[in-house]
Parts: C-alpha cells; structure tokens; sequence
C-alpha cells in the first residue's frame, strides 16, 4: 500500500512554474529520498502534502485520504520536520512535547511515558534549559521528537541534515533509521551520500517533474552500466591491451576501463589468459546516485 | 477542546515568560495609580506655578478636586494603555509567522480557526485584566481620598471603553490574519481608526460609530444618557465577532 499518493500536482509562483505535473507514490514502512537541487520544488511539494500551500492542480492522498488545503485532518497521520525548525524558545523541551502531545488530543500519561522515550531517543533526556539556548543540532533533534511524538504513519522532513556537521548528520540519519518499523520516512535531500546510507526508495525531482523513481537497488539494477573497471599490475601491459581492445579507456595509469559488448568480457579473459597477464581486479563498475543525479538534471 | 486548552496555556505561559504580563500590568497599575495621583496633586501643582502664571496675566483660583477629575483623569489616560497594549501584542501572530512555530502546531492537526479562538481569547483576557486593574486601582483610591458616587453611570462608561477596546484587539486579530508583518497589522490599525473617526463626524453616523465609546466619559457628569450609546454598543460587538470570523476565512486562505 502506498503511505502517500501524489497524483499531477502543478504549481506556479508568479510566472515561474515549480511543478509540472508531479507524480510520487511512496511506500508504506520505506524511507524515501526525495532528491533534488536546490529550487527544484521539493519544499514546495512538502508544503502542499501538508496542507499549507494551494495547489494550483492535483491531488494529494495521505494514507488515501486526500489532502484540503487550509485543513489540517490528514496531518493527524503525519509527523513534519522542517530545514529550519523553530519552536517556542520559551519552553524546555519536555514542556514543547507536552503541548504537542496535547495538541494531537494524546492522553497526559502517554504524553509523560512517550515523550521521555523520545526525548532519550534523540539524546536530549535531562535537558533542562529553555529551547532559546539550544544549538542547531539539538533543535534538530528536538525536531524529531516532535515530529514522532503522535506516532505518525507518515514522517516528512525537509533537508533534515543539510545544516548538520559529519556527527549531527549521523545520529540524525541513525534516528530516521531506527523509526523506520512503525513508520514511512519521506525525507528531501541534495546529499545523496545520506541516501545511500539509509533509504529504501529514491525519487529524482527535476524541472518540476519527478525523472526517476522506485527502490533504490531497481534504480541502480536499471541504470547499472555495461562498464568494467579492470586494473592490471603492470602498465606495461596496457598499450598491446587498447590495441587488441578498441572499445576500452585508459583513466589511470595501469587500468582500463572496458565495454562489455558482445560477451566481449569473456574474450578479454581469453585474452589475459593467453598472453598471462597478471590482473590486480576486475569490477563492475556500479553507477554512484551521484551519476545519475547528474544524469537526470542534465537531460 | 483539549487541544485549544493546550494552545490556550502556551499563550499565557508566553504572556509569563516574555514578561509582557508583567509589563503591561506594571503599566496599567501606574496608569490607574496616576489617575488620583494626579487629581490629587493638581491644587498644589496650580499653587506652584500661580506666581508664574499671575506674570503672564492669569489668575489661579481655589481649586477643588474630587472623584469626577480622577475619572476625567482615567479617560484621559487610557487610551495610552491601549495603544502601549497593542505595539506590545501585534505580533502576536506575525512572530509565529516568522519564526514558522505555527507551521508545527498546524502539521500536528491543530485547526487554524482554533489559532484565532485561542489568540483572541488570550488578547481579551489581557485586555480584561489591564483595563479592570486600572479601573479598580482608581476607584479604591478614589473611594479612599473622595466619593465615588457623584459619577453617573460610572460602571457603564467603564464598559463602553472596555469595549471599545476589545473592538480594537478584534481589528488587530483580522489584520493579523491577513498581513505577514507588524508593521502592516499597526499601519492598518491606524488607517482604519482614523477612516472610522472622519466617518464618525457626520452626525447621522456618529451615533452608530464605535468611536461613540470614546465620548463615555459625558455619562460620568449626566451629560448623555445611556441610551445614546446602545446603537454604538451594538455595532460595535457586531463588528468585533465579524473580524473574528473574517480573521479564520483569512488564515484559512493564507499560505503559511
């Protein structure tokens, strides 16, 4: 079953049109990258799943309810994140659970019980002071606490790590990680090393549009390159090797890298076998999301 | 309910914590304890200055002070209450809009109208409390240095102004509702209370004004008759409910 259900949703601010025509489908229980370069429409897709901006065509589902603009019934299933989230700074981070436990309607005991596993959750239990004098990190933090406080089937957070240095990012990415049985993650991100590390599913925006998605292991089996990586022990080698082999490039000093075509790979065995020539590695060469990231902005 | 309680409670523990209730007790307590303070030193303030103003060609008589000018004296000083009031409170809503701490409480399913129930019963409640401080401050003075009896009508002109006020926070909700900034909510503020005074100086339109509720301090001497004032009473509470419902149409349009 799909968590969420994004079906032609248009938009345009001014005379510049962010999305054309989206369509997503996110499913339940996966953590969804959803990438894209900055001003591709990733917030603005956020928005619109929660609620706080009109599409201009469209329509959003959320556990296939659909969402009404300026209401806020569907986000009883959903726990959001912003890039930059900000709270009441004079509160403690136990008292902000507490209003927002009270606000989704929670029962006071739940509130007590849940909040402080949450708060232990994302290494803020015995924080005594007001949100004011909180660090970015931990704001972060509190974030997700807050967001995960109504135990929601849907999480979205907006660029979560973006801001974050390499420690902040992991046990941000950790959190998201270890809430993944009870809930579906929906997280927008331009960096595709935290993708790699954690999702199951992958989305690439693009001219308002969505270029690829599915789960991320089908994307890369599908864009998976005939290319080999072969790296020899002697350089030595190399030249009578581009003579016999013409489809082939030389990016590094004793390696090559080869075209399978034609079960060329296995001549190129023959051929090492032959002439004994001693081989260091041979790899398929594995397209990085990086590459097709690149791939799909510059189409 | 329990959710508009919930946000209730952060509002006031916001009036707590920011020290704005505070503030603005401090200010309506000197505002009420000035009202007699003053009506009780006004002799001695002419005493002083009679020599000064006998050069100039004026001559002081005795003068006698007693309820009625401190109660002059609190008309005269509460609309600097209210206008301290609402600098203090008009970003009520744009800080939440700025900072997107609404945003979080919205996601979580809290309806937008309950934001304006909430923010309007929190501004009122204040209002109430400031303006009734002062109110009582001056009438137990009062009541200790002269006799509160000789004003008329005392506590109805008290609740014309109370009312005049809450039609004023209501204007400042609906602006709030519709503008992003401050800035825009008290421009607004001032445009539109300014169109309503030159509205109100035709005289068939006068008497439907809620700018009539300024004048409540002529029922203290018997001047008007109460009476007078129930047009404007009514279209003034009228219009208070209509900015607040005009206020939840708005925030339900705006795109946060």
């Amino acid at each position: 079953m799909d968590m969420l259900r994004i079906t032609n949703l248009r938009k345009q601010f001014g005379d510049k049109e962010i999305l054309r025509g989206l369509e997503l489908s996110v499913p339940e229980h996966s953590i969804f990258g959803f990438i894209g370069k900055n001003g591709a429409g990733k917030t603005t897709t956020m928005k619109m799943i929660l609620g706080l901006l009109q599409p201009d065509d469209g329509a959003v589902y959320v556990a296939g309810t659909q969402v009404v603009y300026g209401h806020s019934a569907c986000n009883h299933f959903i726990g959001y994140l912003p890039d930059v989230p900000e709270f009441y700074s004079f509160m403690t981070a136990p008292e902000y659970l507490a209003f927002c436990g009270e606000i989704t309607g929670m029962q006071k005991s739940e509130i007590k019980r849940y909040g402080r596993e949450l708060l232990e959750l994302v290494g803020l239990d015995g924080e005594t002071h007001r949100v004011k004098g909180f660090s970015r990190g931990m704001k972060q933090r509190l974030g997700i606490a807050q967001a995960l406080l109504n135990r929601p089937r849907l999480l979205i957070c907006d660029e979560p790590t973006s801001a974050l240095d390499p420690v902040g990012r992991k046990e941000i990415l950790d959190i998201l990680l270890s809430v993944r049985e009870h809930t579906t993650v929906l997280f927008s991100t331009h960096i595709l090393s935290d993708v790699e590390r954690i999702c199951t599913d992958a989305a690439f925006l693009n001219d308002g549009v969505v270029r690829i998605q599915g789960p991320l292991a089908e994307i890369k089996a599908k864009y998976r390159s005939t290319e080999y990586l072969v790296e020899l022990e002697r350089e030595s080698d190399i030249p009578s090797l581009r003579s016999r082999f013409k489809d082939c490039k030389n990016p590094g000093k004793n390696q090559i890298v080869f075209r399978d075509n034609k079960n060329a790979l296995y001549d190129l065995l023959r051929y090492f076998s032959d002439q004994k020539i001693p081989v260091h590695k041979i790899e398929r060469m594995e397209p990085s999301l990086e590459d097709l990231f690149m791939e799909v902005v510059e189409k | 309910m329990t959710s508009l309680i919930a946000f209730l409670k952060k509002e006031g523990l916001e009036q707590v914590r920011t020290g704005r209730l505070v503030v603005l007790g401090c200010l309506f307590a000197v505002l009420g304890i000035m009202n007699p303070a003053v009506a009780k030193m006004t002799p001695w303030l002419l005493e002083t200055l009679s020599d000064t103003l006998s050069d100039n060609g004026l001559q002081v008589s005795s003068v006698t002070v007693d309820a009625m000018t401190s109660w002059t004296q609190f008309f005269k000083n509460i609309p600097m209450g209210l206008i301290a009031f609402v600098l203090l409170e008009s970003s009520i809503f744009t800080e939440e809009y700025r900072s997107g701490t609404l945003v979080l409480a919205l996601t979580k399913g809290f309806e937008r109208y309950q934001v304006v129930l909430a923010k309007s019963a929190i501004l009122l409640c204040l209002w109430s409390v400031c303006y009734w401080l002062c109110f009582a401050i001056t009438c137990g003075y009062n009541a200790l240095f002269w006799d509160n009896t000789i004003a008329q009508n005392l506590a109805f002109s008290a609740a014309c102004w109370w009312l005049l006020g809450v039609w004023v926070l209501m204007l400042v909700v609906l602006l709030s509702c519709a503008a992003n900034a401050n800035t825009g909510i008290l421009a607004g503020t001032g445009t539109i209370l300014l169109g309503t005074y030159l509205i109100g100086l035709f005289p068939n339109i006068k008497t439907c004004s809620p700018l009539m509720l300024l004048d409540s301090a002529a029922l203290l001497s018997g001047a008007a008759r109460p009476s007078s004032y129930h047009t404007a009473i009514a279209v003034t509470i009228l219009l208070s409910a209509a900015f607040a419902v005009l206020g939840v149409v708005m925030l339900n349009r705006k795109q946060l």
